[in-house]
């Protein structure tokens, strides 16, 4: 199992900071527009998957392993959010009736 | 040939990703996120780093999908019309993404050229160079990732409990 797919070549790093860039900014984009907290949910997990493809891809131009440790971190801390994230989307959801991160404004008081 | 791999889940992947901000209803939202989520661990293969795609598709498509679905699928979200934001915040969004994305693009594309710095290396996402490194010398914060799960759990049970209970508190 030293390598699944024979005789890969990398392509330059370029390509990924630009694929992960157009990724992140699309992630941050649906944070800024939409008014759905899990649609904000799921722009958020774009974002955190953008990151770690940026860490695994210099994790492997720099033959450093440790980038891809980080990943797994990161991955572990994303599922830990979701999960109280969504307890308490559910939560507002019950006094609400709504999930429009608008209403979020009644915290304030 | 990785060539056109890499390009083509580059393009489905911005297409998807770009189509979940587009959606209008949450559940075509999360499946094109889901179409993303695979892509990804696609290009983790191109990088021979497959623990990492293994992972990744057991976490997000198996775990975080499934949360998410059954979430969409309690809170009976489709009967909402209007989910996005007035017209000028979204042309303000998007115009302040562009800039981010002109910034960082900007920044970081220079880097290929220190020939010191990148020795790339394929060999880097087996499984034992990752375990190795992980269960040495990062054996402390894989331990407290273990407590922040079950931190997790206990929060999202507490919160989720029935209305009444939470009340009374």
């Amino acid at each position: 199992m030293d390598t699944v797919v024979e005789g890969l070549k990398l392509m330059p790093i370029n390509n990924y900071i630009i694929l992960s860039s157009l990724l992140f900014v699309i992630g941050l984009v649906g944070v800024l527009t939409k008014r759905n907290a899990l649609v904000v949910f799921m722009s958020v997990e774009l974002m955190l998957n953008a990151i770690n493809l940026l860490f695994a891809a210099f994790s492997v131009y720099h033959n450093n392993s440790a980038g891809q440790v980080m990943v797994i971190f990161i991955m572990v801390v994303a599922a830990a959010e979701v999960a109280a994230g969504l307890a308490i989307l559910v939560l507002t959801y019950r006094t609400n009736h709504s999930i429009d991160i608008n209403l979020l404004n009644s915290l304030k008081h | 040939m990785e060539q056109y791999l890499f390009y083509g889940l580059s393009t489905i992947a911005v297409f998807s990703a770009l189509m979940m901000v587009i959606s209008k209803k949450p559940i075509h939202s999360l499946l094109y996120l889901l179409l993303c989520f695979f892509t990804l661990a696609g290009h983790y293969v191109l990088l021979n780093a497959q623990f990492l795609a293994i992972v990744h598709i057991i976490v997000y498509a198996g775990a975080i999908m499934v949360l998410f679905l059954f979430t969409v699928m309690l809170l009976n979200l489709n009967i909402k019309g209007e989910q996005s934001k007035p017209v000028v915040a979204r042309i303000v969004a998007v115009v302040a993404g562009g800039l981010l994305l002109v910034a960082l693009v900007g920044v970081l594309r220079g880097i290929d050229n220190n020939p010191t710095l990148m020795q790339p290396n394929n060999q880097v996402g087996m499984m034992k160079n990752i375990s190795d490194l992980l269960f040495n010398e990062y054996v402390l914060p894989f331990e407290v990732a273990s407590i922040l799960f079950l931190t997790a759990m206990v929060g999202a049970v507490m919160l989720g409990k029935s209305e009444s209970k939470v009340l009374n508190n």
